[in-house]
């Protein structure tokens, strides 16, 4: 009995790390109520209220008291932060936020293991989450929460960063990353040349063959580059979460014309052990050398380092049509 | 009765269910029939589109002085010898080895819930499999795979710990001490295990897909590396059959037939130990086969550790490999993980078999 509870916690947990998933972004809900609300001894003659609706954004804005102490428990909402120009405002983050540099990283901070005393130590006036776990613990505390889950697609990634940029007092540099983004997409994508029957990938999350499919987030972005999924038919149904574990003759069979590799940091792989493995000599993909490393960091984030995904990707197209 | 001659097999004591021996021959012809089927049906059914036929002729084609030509592409070939073989041949030698482990336990500690991993060598080779996945990234050690390595010594230190831990408490000298030992030494180490696993989350993935079992990578590499093992235990485990039936009498009749029941439940223990460490080691945690299969052909063929210990390799083989091909057929071209499997079409089967038999547990 133990042992099938041990699995099927095993199940989840395998599930719930799948990345980017599960918890939807109709969570991403912004909880400012309590601190946010325009200060009321502001003298301000009732009859002035109505005819100052209009112009609203100008009155409020000054008097939000903007959080000068965030701890964020999201590498990708790290990422964001100091990407929109409110890293002053940062004061810890989470032991996976590796990037920028700059990141004030608390080595004990864990974001996948969250302690509210230890966040509460920080005295935050603004906690990002990427889910809900904590969420109601640190209210109650007082302290002001932002979930930024994990982004479905590429639009949620522009509107997180905009509400990012709202609530920390950000909004120019958030539009501005955005804007930028958008334009950089635009360009890589337009640079792209897919051939006329298309490429086809396999993304390798980790040794044991575990996949993305189309529907993931990931997914999505390499389906704007023209690349086709052969592990799309491994979950149909969505039952995997889109992150499904390929049968290893599968992949044999699908002969990929390029394979990314996810899984360099977590499970010491290379060109040449994949390409040393059995049966795999064959593939074309090691035949043509059209193996290429994926950062599984800037792979299984949704911030603004997308960018360099996409040139990953635009290069190793590149130098598969070069071939 | 010398022990000599028991091991000869000069005396065939019948200490329970008489009617034992007449099962044995069909039983291990069955046994020997499901093997066969199991281990075609896992070579020439796969999510590839092999055409079976053609994969036959593949087969034929690398025997001695047969030459045919199967038409496959060196894909499909690579599809047949470096993917399906070796899992179906892993798949036997896990299934073999963890069923006779199991009925070898049931057997020593008198107890029908034994199973493989009772001993701590799961937890033992959990951690030592953590440990190698979490210090083994980064700069990686060339070809050398540390993860089945760590995993078996960590087995194999745990079972240690579990007998030094049980024989040490003085005068209990009864098999329940050893289990107990068994349960606080496997519940320190998983404890440790999930330490390390909460510090490095980054490799979560990695060892969750080790825990539950992994013959979807499976490589000759792997069957080369468990078959010595496998082999070695299975023959020692399978001399002893007889002195373990006479055992089943208890301790104190076993020493009046100059049986040392103390020197064959730590040589039995520690075959069967080696067995399941480098079963664990290279497939991960496989649940329930341990427990299932032997059970099962106790409630078929009888209670006799002579009949019970080879027909549990036998349908153990064939048992996982039959598991397996449905981990990667039903959700095809996904896998489903192969503990899943066994804990799901284990116990409803095992319920089953239950009902039917008039036989009783033991």
């Amino acid at each position: 009995m133990k042992k099938i509870i041990s699995i099927i916690c095993g199940l989840m947990i395998l599930a719930a790390c799948g990345d980017s998933d599960s918890t939807s972004l109709s969570t991403n809900s912004v909880t400012l109520e309590p601190t946010v609300s325009v200060e009321t001894e502001t003298e301000m003659p009732a009859q002035d209220q109505e005819t100052a609706e209009p112009d609203e954004s100008e009155v409020v804005q000054p008097s939000i008291d903007y959080p000068t102490a965030i701890v964020s428990l999201s590498p990708t909402a790290t990422e964001m932060l100091f990407a929109i120009g409110a890293g002053e405002q940062v004061v810890a983050v989470d032991n996976y936020s590796y990037w920028p540099p700059q990141a004030p990283v608390v080595d004990d901070l864990s974001g996948w293991n969250p302690n509210v005393e230890a966040i509460a130590s920080f005295e935050p006036d603004l906690v990002i989450l990427s889910d809900t776990g904590v969420q109601e613990e640190l209210e109650l505390l007082g302290i002001r929460v932002y979930v930024a889950a994990a982004a479905v697609e590429l639009e949620d990634v522009y509107s997180q960063l905009g509400e990012i940029g709202d609530i920390t007092g950000n909004s120019q540099g958030s539009s501005m990353v955005v804007a930028q983004m958008r334009e950089q997409i635009e360009e890589i994508l337009d640079a792209i040349q897919m051939p006329s029957d298309s490429l086809t990938y396999f993304h390798e999350l980790d040794d044991t063959l575990y996949s993305v499919t189309s529907s993931t987030f990931i997914g999505q972005i390499y389906t704007m580059t023209g690349l086709k999924n052969i592990a799309d038919p491994a979950d149909e149904d969505g039952t995997a979460w889109g992150y499904p574990q390929l049968s290893e003759e599968f992949i044999l069979e699908a002969d990929p014309d390029i394979i990314f590799f996810a899984d360099a940091t977590c499970c010491a792989q290379s060109v040449a052990t994949i390409s040393a493995r059995p049966g795999w000599s064959e593939l074309s993909a090691v035949r043509n050398g059209n193996v290429f490393e994926m950062d599984s960091d800037i792979s299984s984030r949704w911030g603004p380092r997308l960018i360099d995904f996409l040139e990953t990707v635009a290069d190793a197209v590149a130098t598969v049509n070069a071939r | 009765m010398p022990v000599r001659q028991l091991l000869a097999g000069g005396v065939a004591p019948r200490p329970m269910g008489g009617g034992a021996e007449k099962f044995r021959v069909p039983g291990l012809l069955i046994g020997f029939v499901a093997v066969a089927v199991a281990t075609s049906a896992g070579v020439l059914i796969g999510p590839a589109d092999i055409d079976r036929t053609d994969a036959l002729k593949e087969l034929l084609d690398r025997l001695p002085f047969i030459s045919v030509d199967s038409g496959l592409s060196p894909i499909q070939k690579n599809i047949i010898w470096e993917v399906r073989l070796p899992r179906v041949a892993l798949g036997a030698l896990v299934g073999g080895t963890l069923a006779l482990s199991g009925a070898s336990y049931q057997a020593v500690f008198r107890n029908p819930l034994a199973d493989p991993y009772l001993l701590g060598a799961a937890a033992g080779a959990g951690l030592g499999a953590t440990v190698a996945i979490v210090t083994g990234s980064g700069d990686g050690v060339g070809t050398f795979d540390l993860v089945p390595l760590l995993a078996f010594v960590g087995a194999l230190i745990a079972v240690a710990l579990t007998y030094l831990l049980g024989y040490s408490s003085g005068t209990q000298r009864s098999p329940a001490a050893l289990l107990l030992a068994g349960v606080a030494v496997a519940s320190f180490l998983t404890a440790i295990q999930t330490f390390i696993q909460q510090q490095n989350v980054e490799t979560i993935r990695q060892v969750y897909s080790w825990i539950l079992g992994r013959l979807n990578t499976a490589s000759w590499d792997e069957v080369s590396l468990l078959a010595p093992y496998a082999f070695a235990s299975g023959l020692l485990i399978l001399v002893y059959r007889r002195v373990l039936d006479v055992m089943r009498l208890g301790d104190l009749e076993a020493s009046s037939l100059g049986i040392r029941p103390q020197l064959v439940r730590l040589v039995v223990i520690c075959a069967a130990s080696l067995g399941t460490a480098a079963a664990v080691a290279v497939s991960g945690l496989i649940a329930f086969v341990g427990i299932i299969v032997p059970h099962t052909v106790r409630l078929v063929a009888g209670a006799s550790n002579r009949v019970v210990l080879p027909l549990s390799i036998l349908f153990g083989a064939a048992f996982l490999v039959f598991v397996d091909l449905l981990g990667r057929s039903l959700a095809s071209p996904a896998e489903i993980p192969i503990g899943v499997i066994t804990a799901f079409c284990g116990a409803p089967f095992f319920v089953i078999v239950l009902r039917s038999s008039k036989r009783t547990l033991g």
